[in-house]
Order: C-alpha cells, then sequence, then structure tokens
C-alpha cells in the first residue's frame, strides 16, 4: 500500500518550478553551500544594498528538499532586511531541531511545509543548505568588509 | 526450501515489517551466527593464543577451526594464508601498506579498473603518492565490460599490481578475474581481489583463479560486522613486512627489536575478533547449508523480475549490462527528474530499504556521467513479491514528486 510521503505539494512545487533558480548578474554576495555526503550543491547569489536584500536567485543541483527548501527561502527574504532574514533562518533552523513555538512556525509562511523532517535526521542537512549558506554568506560579507 | 522458509531464520526479518534490499551494504545475520557469537562469549571468551589454561585453549581452538572454515569456503591451500581483518578495507589497506609500500618504486605502474570502490582505490592512490608508482585506470564499457584489448594495454611491462573487484558494487558485472590474473601473472605484476560483493554469492576458488591476494568482509556473508579476511599467497605473506605492529604477532621482543610470528599470526596484531570470528565461521556453515545452487538461482530470479518491471517503468534507466546474469543481484537505477536521495526516500516511506548515492564509487559514476543512483541488492532471501513492491513504489516516484502521470 502506498504511504503518504513527505513530499507535499508545496515541496514538488517549489522543486520543479523553482522561481529563483536561475543567474543574478549583478549580485554582490555570492556563496557556494555544499553537503558533501549527498552531493546537494547551491550557489547562493544576494544583491545586497544597505543591508536590505534587493533581489536573491540560487543555482546548483541537489535532492528535491535542498532545491525546494533554497526557493522558498529566497521568496521569504528577498525584500527584507539582512537582520529579519537572519531571523528568519534562526526560526527555520529551531523549527528543524523541533524547538520552535506553533506561532513561529506560522511566522515561516511555507517554510512551515519543511517542519516534518525533523523526524528525517539523514535529510536535516538537504533542508537547511540554503539557510546555512545564507547565514554563511553573511558572515563572509561581514569579513570581507571588515578587512 | 523457498526464500520464505529461509526467511524464518532470521529474527530481523521476523521482528522488523521491512522490505530489506540492501544486502550490498550489508546482508542479515541468521539466528544460527548470533547464536555463535554468544556461545563463543558464554561458553569460551578469553584471549586466544596467549593462555595456557583450557578456557584460553578453548577460545584459540574456536579461532582456528573458524580459520579452518574460511581455507575450505575459498579454497585456500593452508590456514597460514587466511588472516582475520575488520573488514575489507582493512584488508586491501593491509596489502597496500605492507607489500606496495615495499614492492613498488617510481616508474612502477599500479592497474585499477574505473569501477573500483574507493576502498580499492585510496589505498593504491596512497602507495602511488608515497613511492611514486603510476596510478593506471582499465576503463569497462557503459556495461561494465572491460574488454581484452583494455587489459592487454593497461597491464603491461611496468606494471607491478592489479587491483580489480570480482563483482562491481554498482553495476554487479563479474569481472573476467581469470584473463587479468593471466595478464598480469604474464608481465610480472600481483593480482589483489577485492571479493566483497562477490563471495557472499557465488562460489570463489582463489587457487583456480590463481589470485596473489583477496579480501572480504564477514558482514555482507551474513557474518557479525567487525570481522574480515584477507587470503594471501603464502610465498608472499612471508617476505612481507608486518602491517600492525604489537602484541599476539611476535615470537620474542628484545630492547631494541623483535622476532615477528610465523603466518598468519604476523599480520594478526593484537587481540583478534575470536567471537566474530566464530560468527563468521557459522555464517558460511549456514551459506553453505543453503548452497550456492539455491542462492545464485533465486538472486538471479528476484534480479530478472526487478529489471523486467523497471523496465516496463517510463523514465527509469537500469545500470549495466542488460542481461541480469550479469548483475549478481545488483540493480542500480536513475529516474529522469527525481534525485537517487528522493528516490529512496519515498521508497522508504513505502518500508523499502535501498541504497542512494555514489556508493563509494565516485570514479565509475563520473565516467558514466552520473552524479549518484540509486541501489536496489538482493539476497536469496528476498521474495519475488518484495521485487514486485519495490517496483510499485518505483512506478508511483515521479508521480508523487508532483510530475503529471
Amino acid at each position: 500500500m502506498e504511504s503518504r510521503s513527505f513530499y507535499n505539494e508545496i515541496l514538488t512545487e517549489h522543486n520543479l518550478r523553482p522561481e529563483y533558480k536561475h543567474d543574478l548578474p549583478d549580485a554582490n554576495i555570492v556563496l557556494e553551500g555544499v553537503n558533501p555526503n549527498c552531493g546537494d550543491d547551491i550557489f547562493l547569489k544576494l544583491k545586497v544594498e544597505n543591508d536590505v536584500i534587493e533581489d536573491g536567485a540560487f543555482v546548483g543541483d541537489g535532492c528535491a528538499i535542498s532545491q525546494a527548501s533554497a526557493d522558498i527561502m529566497l521568496g521569504m527574504i528577498v525584500g527584507k532586511t539582512k537582520e529579519e532574514a537572519l531571523k528568519l533562518g534562526d526560526m527555520f533552523l529551531r523549527m528543524i531541531q523541533g524547538e520552535a513555538t506553533d506561532e513561529e512556525i506560522d511566522q515561516l509562511e511555507e517554510a512551515s511545509a519543511l517542519k516534518d523532517i525533523a523526524h528525517m535526521p539523514a535529510r536535516v542537512k538537504c533542508a537547511v543548505l540554503g539557510w546555512h549558506t545564507l547565514d554563511e554568506a553573511f558572515k563572509k560579507a561581514k569579513e570581507n568588509s571588515a578587512s | 526450501m523457498t526464500a520464505s522458509d529461509y526467511r524464518k531464520d532470521f529474527p530481523l526479518l521476523q521482528n522488523e515489517d521491512t522490505i530489506y534490499i540492501d544486502n550490498a551494504a550489508t546482508a542479515q545475520r541468521p539466528q544460527a551466527v548470533l547464536d555463535a557469537v554468544k556461545v563463543f562469549y558464554e561458553t569460551e571468551n578469553a584471549n586466544p593464543l596467549r593462555g595456557f589454561y583450557p578456557l584460553s585453549l578453548k577460545a584459540t581452538e574456536s579461532c582456528e577451526n573458524a580459520r579452518a572454515t574460511v581455507r575450505d569456503f575459498i579454497h585456500a591451500a593452508s590456514k597460514k594464508e587466511i588472516i582475520f581483518t575488520r573488514n575489507t578495507t582493512e584488508g586491501l589497506n593491509l596489502v597496500a601498506y605492507s607489500y606496495g609500500l615495499s614492492h613498488l618504486k617510481a616508474g612502477d605502474e599500479i592497474a585499477v579498473t574505473i569501477m573500483e570502490h574507493h576502498s580499492n582505490l585510496l589505498p593504491w592512490q596512497m602507495v602511488s603518492r608515497q613511492t611514486g608508482a603510476a596510478l593506471k585506470f582499465m576503463e569497462c564499457e557503459p556495461d561494465g565490460t572491460l574488454t581484452d584489448e583494455t587489459i592487454q594495454t593497461v597491464i603491461n611491462e611496468k606494471t607491478k599490481l592489479v587491483a580489480v573487484a570480482q563483482v562491481s558494487n554498482v553495476l554487479g558485472c563479474v569481472n573476467p578475474i581469470e584473463k587479468i590474473v593471466a595478464r598480469a601473472h604474464e608481465v610480472g605484476a600481483v593480482v589483489v581481489m577485492d571479493g566483497a560483493q562477490s563471495v557472499p554469492h557465488m562460489p570463489v576458488d582463489v587457487q583456480k583463479l590463481d589470485v596473489d591476494f583477496m579480501a572480504f568482509s564477514g558482514h555482507k556473508l551474513m557474518g557479525p560486522m567487525g570481522i574480515g579476511v584477507l587470503y594471501g599467497k603464502k610465498a608472499l605473506l612471508e617476505e612481507m613486512p608486518p602491517f600492525l605492529t604489537g602484541g599476539e604477532m611476535i615470537d620474542s621482543v628484545t630492547r631494541e627489536g623483535a622476532v615477528f610470528a610465523e603466518l598468519p599470526y604476523k599480520f594478526e596484531a593484537g587481540t583478534v575478533n575470536a567471537a566474530g570470528a566464530a560468527g563468521l565461521a557459522a555464517a558460511i556453515d549456514y551459506l553453505n547449508q543453503v548452497g550456492f545452487d539455491f542462492i545464485q538461482k533465486q538472486e538471479l530470479a528476484l534480479t530478472q523480475r526487478a529489471m523486467e518491471g523497471l523496465a516496463k517503468v517510463p523514465h527509469v534507466h537500469v545500470m549495466g549490462s542488460e542481461n541480469p546474469e550479469n548483475h549478481t543481484g545488483i540493480v542500480s537505477f536513475t529516474i529522469e527528474g527525481v534525485h537517487p536521495h528522493d528516490v529512496s526516500e519515498v521508497l522508504a516511506s513505502d518500508g523499502i530499504d535501498v541504497r542512494a548515492g555514489h556508493h563509494c564509487a565516485q570514479p565509475l559514476l563520473t565516467y558514466l556521467g552520473i552524479h549518484s543512483s540509486t541501489r536496489a541488492s538482493f539476497m536469496f532471501y528476498n521474495t519475488l513479491d518484495e521485487v514486485d513492491a519495490f517496483i510499485k513504489s518505483v512506478a508511483s516516484i515521479r508521480r508523487r514528486m508532483g510530475y503529471g502521470e
């Protein structure tokens, strides 16, 4: 008998018809994120002016979870400030660890479609790849501007 | 007897409601193996080879009986040629560190096939880096075939060592070991065979194959994890330096040096996994009881059913030979537009256990132009019903991933 799989419509839609999976020539922050174990590989591209994410995109390969999660993330962070984006990232990570409140999960909108991944330890890395790369990208950008 | 009869011997298959078709990664264990390990610890446990009291002699005897069982199973000439290791990887590393580093030099060549598991590739990359010997690849046809021409050209007068798997863990194809050995010996090279995927599924006779070294793991053969075997020809093992040094591998030690123990103990430093050896012997006894006639017949029937089924599913591509007989129960496949990790996730949600990824054979997948794949691998205790459930689940995947019917 066919059981209900983890792949709901939100995930499959973002995987098959991503809105933000394309090049972004005028990006000023670009960072590669890799999961060496499974080969998920994305390049996150952001155009950030005065700490506001004016535009964003990603290119890469990987499983549906990593690709859909990155696409959902970009939909949520474009137009937001760096601060707001990182706050969402923090909430997302806590949701994956099963520590977010219902209210926080509501704030995560479509990203909450990945809530159940808390029960799939092998796939957590796929879900957080985009968010993790976002965090790293801002850290790198800060280091570069400081030096 | 049928597969269903044998399933009763496997507690996990009775306890878990799962379709386990990841046998190339590790097999399940029959009760007889679990009992053998328990019996060792409950009635024979002492440090083998060292004590003079009855219990230690019993432990030693258990270990040596296991060694004899392995010798007979792979048709080695002597018990001295059977070295207990942790697994295939350790056996191959033993040959690389001991034989490889002491026998190869700049100007020499090491020949490996493109389809080697990383455990039969990385040790030779290490030997190549440390000695300056060049690493050369025998590339296969898309179906896994190594042509005579490839064997004749890549193995040449400079070749000193050839490393080859008898069965590929991705394609399941059986490599022409006799031809490779003939060519290698013609040019004076030794052959190191990875038997991890072959020894559990077909009769292997190391003397008939005339390979110089052969490694396999106990756990893929229904034995315990953490016990494996390295076979080596006595004449070669005798003149090789030890791999690991320390306890239980010496005759005498002075402040400055040591006289190493005779074979096989020279290569078994530290306390050996005696309970594991007892379990491995029980696994071999069990396997012999089932018999390779049944094993090969059943595994071929399962492979045939799986390949026929997958051939009918649109967008699914099976890797390797079109002939099920050249798959050794291993069926790797890709589904257009669906990442193998998602394939295995959907299968898992239907209670089906398969492997997804690069299968520790990245150079092969890169060579075939595939990033990763999904692998089903069968054992004689799998049933045709299980294969049918697997095919049904595979056929549903694209729809469940959002593609139209």
